[in-house]
This record gives structure tokens, C-alpha cells and sequence, in this order.
């Protein structure tokens, strides 16, 4: 079918290196040892575990529930037993831990009993409901819950809904073999998403380097009868950028402060469409997913992984040559660096690229930048990013903003084409987590500030309130033994209250008979002050806690909960409330 | 330095500032060549001590500064300076002039602002002003036409060893026009001169003609290969023809045709190697072309009702301090924006 194409300016035409991994059909990966399935593999929230250490597990059994809206559920890619849910090497290029649910394979892979649906018979928010829970997620890489993009605008009647198949990053070719066999699939899955935002045409944006793919669809589209347009867009980096692609499809550019389907579009890759339609016609979850291992090794190849294999026991099976130094997750241009091979496969895990000094030389030495304006000529966004680049050097962040730092897509064709080697994508990341640190720390001080300010109103009140109650206690006890002087009696209404040292002053006044009573309330006063303020500055970090950790706290409480039993349970409450609050201002 | 590697891991193993540098010589190339064809080798001896002032000066200045001095002084951006410096001088200007010159571009208008990229004014035209400034005489001093000398007698009127012939100091067509019109009070008119008298050729002085086409010839090279874009030489162009063909239909006696002007002097040199000077210039599109053109118009301002015999280097240094503020007023629309104006 031909269509008007649009074309987006800048972009860079890198060696697509895409050959090797698509001379074999995708590959079974084998069942690994023990699998390593993080909970949190979506942009959003980190959905919590739902089972526990010794559970016997079916494959596709929920093992982490969506937390919230903007959230996917995590299911077990095998039948099997869970051995520990426990921090382990997250597939990031910090290597830090995350919480993962281990486990051990029974050898079986029994499903759970599985019921297929239609999507036209069920309500549509039930659909987005369904896809939650089975996990589907953007597997372009951005791993997205799909259910939450799959809303029109309420204003704006959505127009066209855009199928990335590009894939223009080079080296990967998972979504051209997803779509070279699997394309019947991928257009019935289509109508899934079409119906849920009423589109009113469907465009499915294939690069041209891949004339397999795109006659594999347009057949799959003949044959399922369908009115999608299969279209040939010009193999250039990044063309699969989502906006990139909906810029070349529809002519409409999406500014990064709107949604897409504020323009009346909407955009999701062939693999989560794929991934949808099992979910729905299948009751598959999202489980496995197709990965490339390519690059310096011996076998070449897409593999069907199961998530949590640990990237080990995938790169063995391409056999990495000797001269290998490192491991790429992602492509080339956008990937990183995976500093652990325990690391597991996720949903976001589009491609392992085994990398040599002669694939990926390292950068020549950095040179001053001389303006030479390559870089605002790649720039997709058409963004100036000599001006960011300086601007984020000399810390000025205010005006990297009035540059428009957040529209860029750190898509990496700067500094592809830099004659000075300037790692600029690496300068904006800085530049953006510090704008990023400073909104908190400016958030966080605001709300310390409110929160000061409430808490001395309190405490002037409570105080004001405590003197005025000793007075009238006082003020009581002294009338009872004996008539009270006339001064007296008038002295403490009119002392003011706001001020319990004069207050308790006065009183003493009043009764220097009884100057115990007074003392002692004065002492407890100020003991529970002193408590209050204990409580209020003890650091509690609740966030970022290994699963030992949230253990010993938890510990620690029962503990004190114990031992006072009364009064440190109201107080432990008030405390945590306090804390709680207290928490982003430290 | 950390062993961290960074995205992308791929590069475009092509860019460098090298190559940008040497691609600049190498459009030069066309222009050098006839004038080589015109005044013979001594040119060639300018470049040459042109070329190795602004890499002494470059080493000094690096090793003073405590940079690299592999990395820096084979980036190729001083040569550049330098052989813009000997293009402009007059070719047979004593020695000392050429490198006198070429240091204060190097060691002043570069490294004392920053070295490479930090520089606000194009060294070269710092270079060309200063001494023009000091040394007008000098400066002033192009071999008369038709002056043939061999390659010894260049030499040694170079070196300072033969004396400096009045034969030798003829004056530019630019110049010529502007003396001719001065001393005629009236009597001259432009059409006459350009007919009767030697020094003008076929569109613009004799000879002359030919090297700034070369130069054309370079820029144009340098255009397709995408080194330098067109703005700044269109606006150039544009600035400069827009008034000399306005003052030239309005009075065709008294000024001459846009045509001759884009041939003369510096102005095909300044179009295509100067106002596109990445570090200097505009940066946005549309700034470019207000750099070019405004440049273009101040030069022929200069070149004509001034009191030097071209304008190109005051006008281009001029136009260097407005960059900053022509770049903020032109930032282009960023994509996903362009309706929001």
C-alpha cells in the first residue's frame, strides 16, 4: 500500500551490522539452571510478591501483582519451586540489586490452566485489565505498561494508530524475525489495540532494509482481510524512535510535553502486540521474549529467552569469541554496558551485543568543541546540543531548560557525529539527574519548611494549653486549702498562657505550698519534648531496603512493641507518622 | 580516566577535527594554485612560514598551557589560520611580516582567549586588522602586474636582502578604482577605467579574477562535501552584491558592478574560508545568514567609502561580536514546537 511519507529531519546512517542474526529462524532457548526474575521490569510501579520461599509455581502463575495503575504484573516463566525472593544483579548499568523471586525449574513446564478471550466480547476496561495482569509491557525497550497508553484522549479522536516494526538500531534484529515468522500473529493482535482506541487507521512502519518483514506482513494483512497500510520507511537512525516513526507515518511531530494521543495517535512496537495477543486469544503471560545475541561471537542468532535467564547461559549458547571485553544490552547506539553476566533477561532486554575493541573502538582522545554545528544537524529533535553541551559543562541547568534539555531523546547521533569525540549524551544525563536532584531537594525543602513551621505552631499551642491547665490545677488546689489571696486568684488568667515557664512561675506563686506537683508536671513536660524531638530527627530510611534489612526493622519494632506495651504503641504510630513525613527532608 | 565506555559505542569513525581542517586546506588548494599561476612561487614560501609560525607558536602555547601537545598540534586548525594569514598578506611582504602576523593570530587571538573553539574573532582576520593597522605600508605593497621576477629575486625581496622596488608596489583593482575616482574628481568614470586600464580583466582585475574564482571553486567543493553549508556565503554574497548592485544601478559612472566587487579583494576567500569559520560565526541557520549578510554589507561599506583598500577583515570582526547575541535571537524551533510561535 503506498502512503504520503513525512520523513524527520536529522538522523545518522551507522553500519546496520544486521546480516548475522537473521541467517537462522528464532531459537528455543534452553531451560536454565535456575532462574532470576526481577519483580520490577516496567517503568512504574514495583509490583509486590505474591508468593513465598518453598512455593511450588506454575508456569504463567502470577508471582508479583501490579502495583497500581501505571504498573505490570510479573509471572513464572516455568513451573518450578521458589527458592528465595532475594536482591540479585539487576539487568542496569549500575549492577545494582533489585528484588528478584528465584527459581528453580521442576523440569515439567506445566502451564497454568489458561482460558482464551476475545477482546470484542469483553468491556474494554477489562481488556486493559487483562493486559496489566499478563504483564505487557512496551518491549521496544522502554517497558512501559501497554494498558496505560491504551486510553484515547478524551478531547481528541484518535486517528492512527502506528505499529513500530523500524527497528533501526543497529545489530538488532529481534523484531524482524518476530515478524518475519510470526506475522499472522502480530496483525490479529493489532485489532486488539485498534479497537481499544478506536483508531481509524492503522499504519505499521517496517524499515526498508528488512524486505522480508515488510512482505511478511502485507501478506499476513491479505490474508486476515484487514485495512492496515504496511509501509517502507527509509532505513535511518533513529526512524524507530517513537516519535520519530509517527513524525515519518502521520506528519505530526509530539512535543515531549504531550501525550501522543493528544495528537490523535498512538504508537506501540510489533512485539508488545504480539505479547498482547497471547495474553488475550492465548492466556499466555508475558514470559519469554525474543532476544538477538550477536556480534563478536560465533553464532549469530534471535533466541525465545525466558526472563530471569541469567545473560551467562543466553551468551553461551553464541559461543563469544576470544577477543570478547564486554556485553552490551540493547543496541549499539542507545544500549549500555552490562557490568554482571548474573544479570537476568527482562522485558526490556531487546538484544545482547558481545563487543571486541574492533567492533566498538574505543573513542579518540576528547577535543574543545568548535562549533561546528554536526551535531544540531543530527539532532532528530532538532535541538542545539553544542548550546546544551556547554551549558550542562559550566552547571548553568537553568538555561540547558530554556534549551530544551528534556526533549532530548538521548538517542546518541551528537555524538555519533562529533569531530571532537564529545561524549554529549553523557553530559546531558548529567545535566538532567541534576535538575532532576535539585527539583527534590527543593521539593523536599519546601515541605520541611511547611512541616517546621506546623510543628511550632503545634507546640506553641500544646504548651500554651499545658500552662493554662497547671494554672487552673494550681489556681483549684490552692483555693481548696485555703481562701486564695485576691491577687492570686486574678494573677494567673491574666499571665499569658503562651509562656509556661511564667505560667508554671506563677503558679508556684500562687501555691509555694505545693511546689512538688508543679515540679513534677514541669519535669514531664519537658521529658515528653525531648522525646517528641528524639523522635522526630531519628533518620529512617524506608526506601531502597534489601529484603534483610526490612526484616531486622521489622524485627526492631515487634521488639519495642513488646516491651512498652501501652504507650509506645500510640507513640510508635504518632512516631511513624512523623518520620514518615520527616523522611524526604533529611 | 575511568575504563567506562559510554553510548553510543558507535562512532562515526570518519569525524574528526582533522579531517574538517584538512578538507578546509585542501579547498583552498584551487585558489593557492593560481595564484601561484599569477605571482609565481613566492606565495608558496608564505605559506610555508606562514605554516610553521602558527605551529612553533601553537607548541609554545600549548606547552605553556599544559595540554597535549600530540593532540593538539596535529588537529590542523593553526595551519588553517596560517595559510589564511599568507593568502591575504601581500605575497612579497618582508618575512617578518607574514610571522609577526601569524603569531599574534596564534598566540593572541587564539590561545590568550582559550585555544581551540574559545576564540570569539577569527584569528586570521586579527591578524590581517592589527597589522594593517600597524604596518599599512606594508601591507599596502602588491606586486605590480606584468612584474616578472624569478624565484631567487622573490627570495631575497622576501628575506629583506634586494631592495623593495617601487616597480613591486602597484596597487589592488580595488585600490585603483578607489585612487582613480579620488584623484579624477569627476573626470573618471568606472566604465572608462575598467576599459582602458591594465590592472582590470575580464570581470575583475587582471589575474586576480581567476584566484578568487578559485576560491569559489573551493567553497563549492567544501559545500557538497558538507563541511561548510551555504548560508554564510549566500548571505555574504548576498549583503555585498545587494548594495554594490544597488549603488551600481543607481550610478553606474561612479561604482562598479556587484560582479567586479565579488571578484576583487577578499571577497570570495571571506565568503566561502572566513564568515564560515564554525568558531567565530553564527551557529543557527538563520543567524548565519544574518552574520554572512551583514558582513558582506559592511565590507563593501568599508571597502568603498573607507579608508583601507578592503573591508572583508573589519567587517567579519565587527560581525564577531554580535554573534552571541544574533545566536539567542535565532534559536530555531525544536521539533514537536514549530506551532507555538
Amino acid at each position: 500500500m503506498l502512503a504520503q511519507l513525512f520523513g524527520f529531519k536529522g538522523g545518522v546512517k551507522p553500519q546496520t551490522n544486521k546480516a548475522p542474526s537473521v541467517q537462522l529462524p528464532i531459537g528455543q532457548a534452553p531451560l536454565p539452571s535456575c532462574l532470576f526474575v526481577p519483580l520490577h521490569q516496567n517503568i512504574g510501579g514495583a509490583p509486590n510478591p505474591l508468593v513465598v520461599v518453598g512455593e511450588h509455581v506454575l508456569k504463567g502463575q502470577l508471582i508479583g501483582g501490579a502495583d497500581g495503575w501505571v504498573s505490570a504484573a510479573v509471572h513464572a516463566p516455568t513451573s518450578g519451586t521458589v527458592l528465595a525472593i532475594e536482591e540479585h544483579v539487576a539487568a542496569h548499568p549500575s549492577g545494582l540489586p533489585t528484588l528478584s523471586v528465584v527459581i528453580e525449574p521442576d523440569g515439567r513446564d506445566q502451564w497454568i490452566p489458561r482460558t482464551a478471550l476475545d477482546h470484542r466480547s469483553l468491556a474494554p476496561e477489562r481488556v486493559r485489565e487483562i493486559l496489566r495482569d499478563a504483564g505487557v509491557v512496551g518491549l521496544g525497550g522502554a517497558a512501559f505498561p501497554s494498558h496505560a497508553k491504551l486510553t484515547p484522549a478524551r478531547a481528541v479522536p484518535m486517528q492512527d494508530l502506528v505499529i513500530n516494526g523500524a527497528e533501526c538500531e543497529p545489530f538488532m534484529t529481534c523484531d524482524d524475525l518476530l515478524m518475519r515468522e510470526r506475522a499472522e500473529e502480530i496483525v490479529r493482535g493489532i485489532a486488539i489495540f485498534r479497537d481499544l482506541l478506536g483508531a481509524k487507521r492503522v499504519l505499521i512502519g517496517i524499515e526498508d532494509n528488512k524486505p522480508e518483514a515488510i512482505s511478511a506482513m502485507n501478506k499476513a494483512v491479505l490474508r486476515l482481510a484487514e485495512d492496515y497500510a504496511v509501509v517502507a520507511v527509509p532505513t535511518r537512525y533513529p526512524a524507530g524512535g517513537a516519535k520519530q516513526l509517527i513524525r515519518v507515518l502521520t506528519g505530526k511531530e509530539v512535543p515531549a510535553s504531550k501525550r501522543s494521543t493528544e495528537l490523535g495517535v498512538q504508537c506501540f512496537n510489533v512485539a508488545t502486540v504480539y505479547t498482547a495477543y497471547r495474553a488475550l486469544a492465548h492466556g499466555e503471560p508475558v514470559i519469554s521474549r525474543i532476544v538477538t545475541l550477536t556480534g563478536n561471537i560465533e553464532q549469530p542468532r534471535n533466541w525465545e529467552v525466558r526472563l530471569g535467564t541469567p545473560m551467562r547461559e543466553l551468551i553461551a549458547l553464541g559461543r563469544p569469541k576470544a577477543d570478547t571485553d564486554r556485553y552490551l544490552m540493547g543496541g549499539p547506539m542507545m544500549g549500555f554496558e552490562i557490568p554482571d553476566l548474573a544479570a537476568p533477561v527482562v522485558k526490556a532486554t531487546n538484544c545482547l551485543i558481545a563487543g571486541s575493541p574492533a567492533l566498538f573502538p574505543a573513542s579518540p582522545p576528547e577535543m574543545p568543541c568548535i562549533r561546528c554545528g554536526a551535531c544540531a544537524e543530527v539532532c532528530p529533535h532538532e535541538l542545539q546540543p553544542f548550546e546544551l553541551y556547554w551549558f550542562s559543562r559550566a552547571r548553568n541547568f537553568g538555561k540547558t531548560q530554556e534549551y530544551h534539555i528534556f526533549d532530548c531523546i538521548e538517542c546518541g547521533c551528537c555524538s555519533y557525529v562529533c569531530p571532537s569525540h564529545i561524549p554529549l549524551v553523557q553530559y546531558f544525563r548529567f545535566a538532567k539527574s541534576e535538575i532532576w536532584s535539585r527539583e527534590r531537594e527543593k521539593q523536599a525543602a519546601d515541605a520541611a519548611k511547611a512541616r517546621f513551621e506546623l510543628r511550632n505552631a503545634r507546640e506553641e499551642r500544646e504548651q500554651a494549653e499545658k500552662a493554662e491547665r497547671l494554672a487552673k490545677a494550681a489556681a483549684a488546689r490552692g483555693s481548696e486549702r485555703k481562701p486564695a489571696p485576691a491577687s492570686a486568684a486574678v494573677l494567673p488568667p491574666t499571665v499569658e498562657p503562651v509562656q509556661p515557664v511564667a505560667a508554671a512561675e506563677s503558679a508556684e506563686a500562687v501555691s509555694p505550698s505545693d511546689p512538688d506537683t508543679v515540679r513534677k508536671a514541669t519535669i514531664v513536660a519537658a521529658m515528653e519534648r525531648a522525646r517528641a524531638q528524639r523522635e522526630a530527627v531519628k533518620p529512617r530510611n524506608t526506601e531502597q531496603l534489601t529484603v534483610e534489612q526490612k526484616n531486622e526493622i521489622a524485627a526492631i519494632e515487634a521488639r519495642r512493641a513488646a516491651l512498652k506495651p501501652e504507650p509506645a504503641a500510640a507513640q510508635g504510630g504518632r512516631a511513624d507518622s512523623a518520620t514518615s513525613q520527616e523522611r524526604p527532608g533529611e | 580516566m575511568m575504563n567506562w565506555t559510554t553510548p553510543p559505542y558507535l562512532l562515526d569513525g570518519q569525524a574528526s577535527v582533522r579531517r574538517v581542517m584538512l578538507q578546509v586546506l585542501v579547498g583552498l588548494l584551487p585558489g593557492i594554485g593560481a595564484y601561484v599561476w599569477l605571482v609565481g612561487p613566492s606565495i608558496l614560501l608564505q605559506l610555508a612560514l606562514a605554516t610553521i609560525s602558527a605551529l612553533a607558536g601553537e607548541a609554545l602555547m600549548l606547552r605553556l598551557r599544559g595540554k597535549p601537545l600530540s593532540l593538539f598540534l596535529g588537529d590542523g586548525s593553526a595551519i588553517v589560520t596560517a595559510w589564511l594569514i599568507a593568502l591575504t598578506f601581500p605575497p612579497l611582504a618582508p618575512w617578518w611580516l607574514v610571522v609577526v602576523g601569524t603569531l599574534f593570530a596564534i598566540v593572541v587571538a587564539k590561545h590568550l582567549y582559550g585555544g581551540l573553539g574559545q576564540n570569539p574573532f577569527n584569528p586570521a582576520m586579527v591578524a590581517f586588522a592589527a597589522c594593517i593597522v600597524s604596518f599599512p605600508a606594508l601591507m599596502s605593497q602588491w606586486p605590480a602586474l606584468g612584474l616578472k621576477l624569478t624565484f631567487a629575486e622573490q627570495v631575497s625581496i622576501i628575506a629583506g636582502l634586494a631592495p623593495r622596488i617601487d616597480v613591486m608596489s602597484g596597487a589592488t583593482p580595488l585600490d585603483a578604482i578607489k585612487t582613480a575616482l579620488k584623484l579624477g574628481e569627476g573626470t573618471v568614470d568606472v566604465p572608462t577605467l575598467l576599459a582602458t586600464q591594465d590592472v582590470f580583466g575580464n570581470f575583475a582585475g587582471r589575474g586576480w579574477e581567476w584566484v578568487t574564482t578559485g576560491y569559489l571553486l573551493g567553497g563549492l567543493w567544501l559545500w557538497q562535501r558538507r563541511i561548510i553549508t551555504w548560508y554564510a556565503p549566500l548571505g555574504f554574497i548576498c549583503g555585498l552584491s545587494l548594495l554594490a548592485g544597488a549603488l551600481w544601478l543607481w550610478n553606474p559612472q561612479g561604482f562598479a558592478s556587484p560582479l567586479f566587487h565579488l571578484f576583487s579583494g577578499g571577497a570570495m576567500l571571506g565568503a566561502f574560508f572566513i564568515v564560515t569559520d564554525p568558531v567565530s560565526g553564527c551557529t543557527t541557520s538563520r543567524g548565519k545568514l544574518i552574520f554572512g549578510f551583514l558582513a558582506g554589507l559592511l565590507a563593501y561599506t568599508i571597502r568603498v567609502f573607507g579608508g583601507y583598500p578592503d573591508g572583508v577583515a573589519f567587517a567579519v570582526l565587527l560581525m564577531n561580536l554580535c554573534v552571541p547575541l544574533i545566536d539567542m535571537y535565532t534559536q530555531p524551533p525544536i521539533f514537536g514546537m514549530k506551532n507555538q510561535r
